[in-house]
């Protein structure tokens, strides 16, 4: 039982990363149709550019904050007006997914330019000793790490139900000429969506860096967990995104836990292709959804 | 045009440097010594280092006369961690260069793949990496040689500080790089000599973020020790996880836990850490008389003082390598067979940065288990236990 706790908190610590990962790239396809690859560098902009203002600068835990998401907003609101918006009008969704691996590339090369190869971290969030939860040890900064993620989903619904501006990214999500027809201005929802997606990176990767430590080229790895949590949530669903993310984590922490840790990603991937073999538009798509979809 | 002035204006500061600089030295022939580092790709944290270190050497060697009066040339060349692009690298520096001897390359992958070049060549390669297949078996391995130490060499003296302190069941969790395979097959192949039976084996990949689930599992099987095995940010993560779960067994983890870089990101949690390293790391603590210790305090210093970084112990391995082969040219010249024979059979209790070299027909890299001292963290430093 201990065993089986302590499985399930790993799991979900991995799996929160996933989750937002996978959230980010639901929010860019479903106002664009593509599938931005670079999502995962986001995660490292956070945890780098977070250590660069808190260590590097010596500054305040919130300004840090505050300036790594800006930085983070920045970058994705570049992203979209130097290279996607150009393309969009063409049309061409191969060619922007191909340019969203570029854009990851260039990301990786200019941190590793100017962050070098070695991991970074800082302490986390709150000091102190880790809690024990009927037996399973569970350090503040998972709590941390789940707390902010249910916090973001929370928000996010909030936000694409409640406000003008999320509805109108619903809206475009649904049928973009109809939103254009109703006045919607779909270019600005094109870049507020890469801005929002780089900032939920940004946040997993703050928060999760205290305790796995980030370096330059962690975000291609995270790019693939987070884009299978998506597809296998069902893509453009946020919920979809969210279970998938959690489904995954926790396989593999239980995969690694009960059968062999040496089996954990092969295990947790053949599971995400059972799923949807069963239910090709993942647990919570509709396939009638996925027939209209391009990609 | 400013660029053919400045490159105009470099030479004449290069003529200049040779006129003025002692006199006699470089009027004799240079001898040529290749290298093949990874300077990029995936293994650059050892190439970078290794280069550097090269660099450093040649000019001061250069600065005190060269050899004999000869100035010393080497010629690096970037396998960029590729094994295609070290043998190219070979091929170029026994061709077209005519080297007497090469060093590295940094890997085993790319060492293995030049065995058969340099025997062909009947050249002395002097590798920078740590796999036994690169010096055995010996009777194949004629013109092979390397300065780092053996993989078992640091699981042996793991196993036999264990011993010592009464522990017989250990869990081991290993990455799934070539290193982390290596030293997996190390850990699992000595443990019956030793009387040590692994009571879990787990991995985890060299991007995971989380190993708690498998140490859950070593603690859980009944294991009195751990051993990770592991280079780069995995090796702190496991230590972090080691510490929150309070596991109340020691943690000891590889030779490749030896860098300050790793007690900075772990902090607090890397105290009582037990590990196998050369004595690189922890030569201030050594006692004076020991005989590395001038060549330790004199390499990281200057090594420190000129690039602003550790050279850690791979920086070492070339600076083993490369001086054997000065020493033989000092006291051969330059011949290829007498280079050989002399690091064959001269280079007895050799004092270099990785230990006490004692090479012999039998054994091609001369190192045995005193080449690590067990290392303890304590208070943000080493500690040598004894």
């Amino acid at each position: 039982m201990t065993l089986l706790l302590q499985f399930l908190f790993s799991g979900l610590t991995t799996g929160s990363v996933y989750a937002l990962v996978g959230i980010g790239f639901n929010i860019v396809y479903n106002s664009t149709s593509i599938i931005n690859l670079a999502q995962g560098e986001f995660v490292v902009i956070g945890g780098l550019m977070m250590w660069f203002f808190l260590e590097g600068m010596q500054l305040p835990f919130t300004v840090s904050l505050s300036l790594t998401l800006l930085t983070a907003a920045l970058i994705g609101l570049l992203m979209e007006r130097l290279t996607i918006k150009p393309l969009l009008k063409k049309g061409d969704l191969l060619l922007m997914i191909m340019v969203t691996i570029a854009i990851s590339i260039l990301i990786r090369g200019i941190l590793m330019f100017k962050f070098g190869k070695d991991p970074y971290t800082y302490p986390p969030f709150t000091e102190g000793e880790p809690i024990n939860f009927y037996g399973a040890i569970i350090t503040q900064q998972t709590l941390w790490v789940i707390g902010i993620t249910a916090v973001c989903i929370v928000l996010l619904y909030l936000f694409f139900n409640k406000t003008m501006i999320g509805r109108a990214m619903k809206a475009c999500s649904l049928d973009v000429r109809a939103a254009r027809l109703m006045g919607i201005n779909v270019s600005n929802i094109v870049m507020l969506s890469f801005i929002i997606s780089a900032v939920i990176g940004a946040i997993g990767g703050i928060a999760i860096t205290p305790i796995s430590l980030m370096e330059y080229d962690k975000g291609a790895m995270l790019s693939v967990k987070g884009f299978c949590a998506a597809i296998m949530g069902g893509l453009g669903r946020s919920r979809g995104a969210v279970a998938g993310g959690f489904t995954l984590g926790i396989l593999e922490s239980l995969t690694a836990g009960y059968i062999h840790s040496g089996f954990k990603d092969a295990v947790a991937l053949l599971i995400m292709l059972f799923i949807l073999f069963v239910r090709p538009a993942g647990m919570f798509g509709k396939a009638e959804i996925l027939k209209l979809r391009k990609f | 045009m400013r660029k053919i002035g400045r490159l105009l204006l470099f030479l004449l500061i290069f003529t200049a440097l040779i006129f003025f600089s002692s006199t006699n030295s470089f009027c004799k022939e240079p001898y040529n010594i290749g290298a093949i580092f990874s300077v990029t790709g995936p293994a650059s944290f050892l190439g970078e280092p290794e280069k550097n270190t090269v660099l450093m050497l040649v000019e001061q060697i250069n600065k005190a006369g060269g050899i004999n009066g000869h100035p010393l040339k080497v010629i690096i060349e970037d396998s960029k961690s590729d094994e295609t692009q070290a043998v190219l690298a070979a091929k170029k520096l026994l061709e077209k260069d005519k080297v007497l001897a090469i060093i590295g390359p940094s890997t085993t992958g790319e060492s293995m793949a030049l065995v058969p070049i340099m025997t062909q060549a009947q050249t002395l390669l002097i590798s920078a990496a740590a796999g036994a297949n690169i010096t055995q078996p010996v009777k194949e391995r004629y013109w092979i040689f390397k300065t780092a130490q053996y993989d078992t060499s640091a699981v042996e003296a793991i196993y036999t500080y264990m011993k010592k302190q009464g522990i017989n069941k250990v869990g081991i969790i290993t990455i799934t790089t070539g290193f982390g395979d290596a030293g997996r097959k190390a850990l699992i192949e000595m443990a019956p000599k030793f009387g040590i039976s692994i009571v879990a084996d787990e991995r985890y990949g060299p991007k995971d973020t989380d190993m708690t689930t498998q140490l859950v599992k070593i603690k859980s099987a009944g294991a009195q020790a751990v051993i990770n095995w592991s280079v780069g940010p995995g090796q702190v993560i496991v230590t972090k996880n080691w510490h929150a779960l309070k596991m109340g067994i020691p943690l000891y983890q590889s030779h490749g836990w030896g860098s300050k870089k790793n007690l900075e990101l772990a902090g607090k949690a890397a105290e009582g850490v037990i590990a196998p390293l050369g004595r690189l790391v922890v030569w201030e603590k050594l006692p004076d008389k020991h005989p590395q210790k001038p060549i330790l305090k004199k390499y990281v210093t200057e090594y420190e003082a000129r690039y602003k970084s550790e050279p850690g112990t791979f920086g070492g391995h070339a600076y083993d390598a490369l001086m054997m082969v000065v020493e033989a040219l000092k006291n051969v010249g330059p011949d290829k067979k007498k280079i050989r024979d002399y690091i064959e059979t001269k280079i007895k209790k050799w004092p270099g940065t990785g230990g006490i070299f004692n090479m012999s027909p039998n054994d091609h890299c001369g190192l045995d288990m005193t080449a690590f001292e067990m290392v303890i963290v304590k208070n943000g430093d080493w500690e040598i236990l004894k």
